[in-house]
């Protein structure tokens, strides 16, 4: 893909968010679909590329009344979305396909058409992990913690202070599950829920989904919204064991999909003007702000805590309020994608003013994959 | 509710038959004599499948942890550990730190541990416990 040459011309989040009981995981993503279509002005005949994760794409396409000449059900966790624009990016590059929907739909609160959680006793995990007590990701994408504070003086406050400063975003965010303000106090007075982690350094768990659309950068013009034009994408997969993470304190798969994403893109780090980090959890921030390179391992910590990334700050990050305070249905990797597209198009609730290049990056499982997006606004 | 439990394949059946003869059994290279863990009938460094088993010597450091507070009823009615403990032989294995009180007081980073092994039916699982000084 040469930078710019695709375009996001349709996003949309279910019209709900939240608690959402009267919906199954495919109307979930259905309706996501339908909302990113009524926002390109394009109906299903218009469609020839479906990408998605949790459904397959033949689910979806035969759902909606798509026939796609290419598909792509790429799951590996909620970073899914962030590979499925790299690779329909570079579907519609080669001619592939012209015009791609990505979509989300999960019932994580509710679990209404939902799968299970299990996985088979025989897989690694089953046999080398589940036997120890891990079966969800509180006790999962928790482990490496303890030895990555204690390798960068890192303290449970700079958790609590993660989730602080995300609630503030969220408090500028109408559709924020949580907005209500918190005190590094509050976080570590809120209930237990895997030592270090108290429950406000968790995620939220909530129903939803999410969708966009893709085209080329040269017919994107003709679609009713500002066009948001990808610049770079990255991905890597690691490991499925968080166990068997080669390194405690970094992620290979963000190190890895990060440096490609930027590489692709052309750009330095003093050129993003928004950022969007997967925060499942508090930690996460605080890795991907060291992985990707905005931080000196060790500086992370200090860098939130001197509210560069909080309202006001030079580097904005997770503005809709994140998987901590805004909602999280599982796979909250569209959510992120969505909150970049708003504040590239300009119209975020808690917009960056004259923003012009937002990188959004995903986890997927435990550390287990990644993708990497950079967006802009401007034309290439 | 009962505790989940493996189910061996082939490639890890010595893993668990050694585990059941009170015995923790790593893999190692015959060319670049890399030790490794999960099981498998080849090396993941240097793809040779010229590969031994052998007897670790069930010593161990604590690497990192988390204490679940969430309700967990095959795993008892308290918090318990769930551990990555890193293996004098280099390989990192999840675990739960037993016979010790499971508080961040009595758990801490680096400390020595050696293995101990219990039985669940067909199956025995290795458990780590603090190293008798
Ligand atoms: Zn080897």
């Amino acid at each position: 893909m040469t930078p710019g040459s695709i375009a996001v011309v349709g996003a949309a989040e279910t019209t709900r968010l939240g608690k959402i009981p009267d919906m199954s995981v495919i109307g979930l993503h259905a309706d996501a679909a339908l909302n990113a279509m009524a926002d390109a002005g394009l109906k299903a005949s218009d469609i020839d590329g479906v990408a998605t994760a949790g459904a397959s794409p033949v689910e979806i396409a035969h759902y909606l009344g798509i026939t796609p000449t290419w598909a792509d059900g790429t799951a590996v966790g909620g970073c899914s979305f962030m590979l499925h624009v790299r690779h329909a990016a570079a579907a519609i590059a080669e001619g592939l396909c012209n015009t791609v929907l990505i979509t989300h739909g999960e019932s994580g609160r509710s679990r209404v058409g939902a799968g299970g959680f299990g996985r088979s006793p025989s897989s690694l995990m089953g046999q080398f992990e589940m036997p120890y007590g891990v079966t969800s990701p509180p006790t999962m994408f928790t482990i490496p913690v303890l030895r990555y504070l204690k390798a960068r003086g890192y303290t449970v406050e700079d958790l609590a202070t993660v989730s602080v400063i995300q609630r503030e975003w969220a408090a500028k965010n109408p559709r924020a599950s949580f907005k209500d303000p918190i005190s590094v106090a509050d976080v570590l007075n809120s209930p237990m829920i895997a030592w270090p982690f108290r429950m406000l350094m968790c995620c939220l768990v909530t129903d939803g989904g999410g969708a966009l659309i893709l085209t080329r950068a040269e017919r994107a013009r003709d679609f009713p919204q500002r066009p948001v034009y990808i610049l770079g994408a990255g991905e890597s997969v690691e490991t499925p064991m968080v166990s068997q993470m080669e390194d405690f304190t970094s992620s290979k798969a963000f190190r890895v999909s990060g440096k490609k994403a930027f590489a692709e893109a052309g750009i330095g780090h003093a050129d993003v003007d928004h950022l969007m980090i997967y925060d499942a959890f508090a930690h996460l921030p605080l890795y991907g702000l060291e992985d990707l390179g905005f931080c000196e391992p060790g500086e992370a910590a200090a860098f939130i805590r001197d509210r560069n990334t909080a309202p006001g700050g030079k580097l904005p990050l997770n503005t809709n309020g994140g998987g901590l305070s805004y909602m999280h249905s599982g796979m909250y990797g569209m959510y992120a994608l969505q909150e970049s597209v708003r504040q590239m198009r300009g119209i975020a609730p808690a917009q960056v003013p004259g923003a012009k290049i937002s990188v959004c990056h995903g986890v997927g499982g435990m550390f287990a994959a990644s993708g990497t997006v950079i967006f802009t606004n401007e034309a290439p | 509710m009962d505790r989940a439990l493996p189910q061996p394949t082939p490639e890890t059946q010595h893993f668990w038959d050694g585990c059941a003869a009170q015995e923790l059994r790593l893999q190692r290279c015959g060319e670049c004599q890399d030790s490794y863990f999960p099981p498998r009938p080849f090396c993941p460094k240097c793809g040779s499948r010229q590969v031994e088993i052998y007897r670790a010597s069930g010593k161990a450091t604590l690497y990192s942890y988390v204490i679940n507070h969430r309700p967990r009823p095959d795993m008892g009615t308290e918090p318990h550990s769930i551990a990555v403990v890193e293996l004098a032989e280099g390989p990192r294995m999840m675990t739960n730190i037993v016979g010790c009180p499971q508080t961040p007081e009595a758990l801490v980073l680096d400390m020595p541990l050696e293995v101990t092994f219990e039985s669940f039916g067909a199956i025995t699982l290795p458990f780590f416990k603090p190293a008798e000084a």
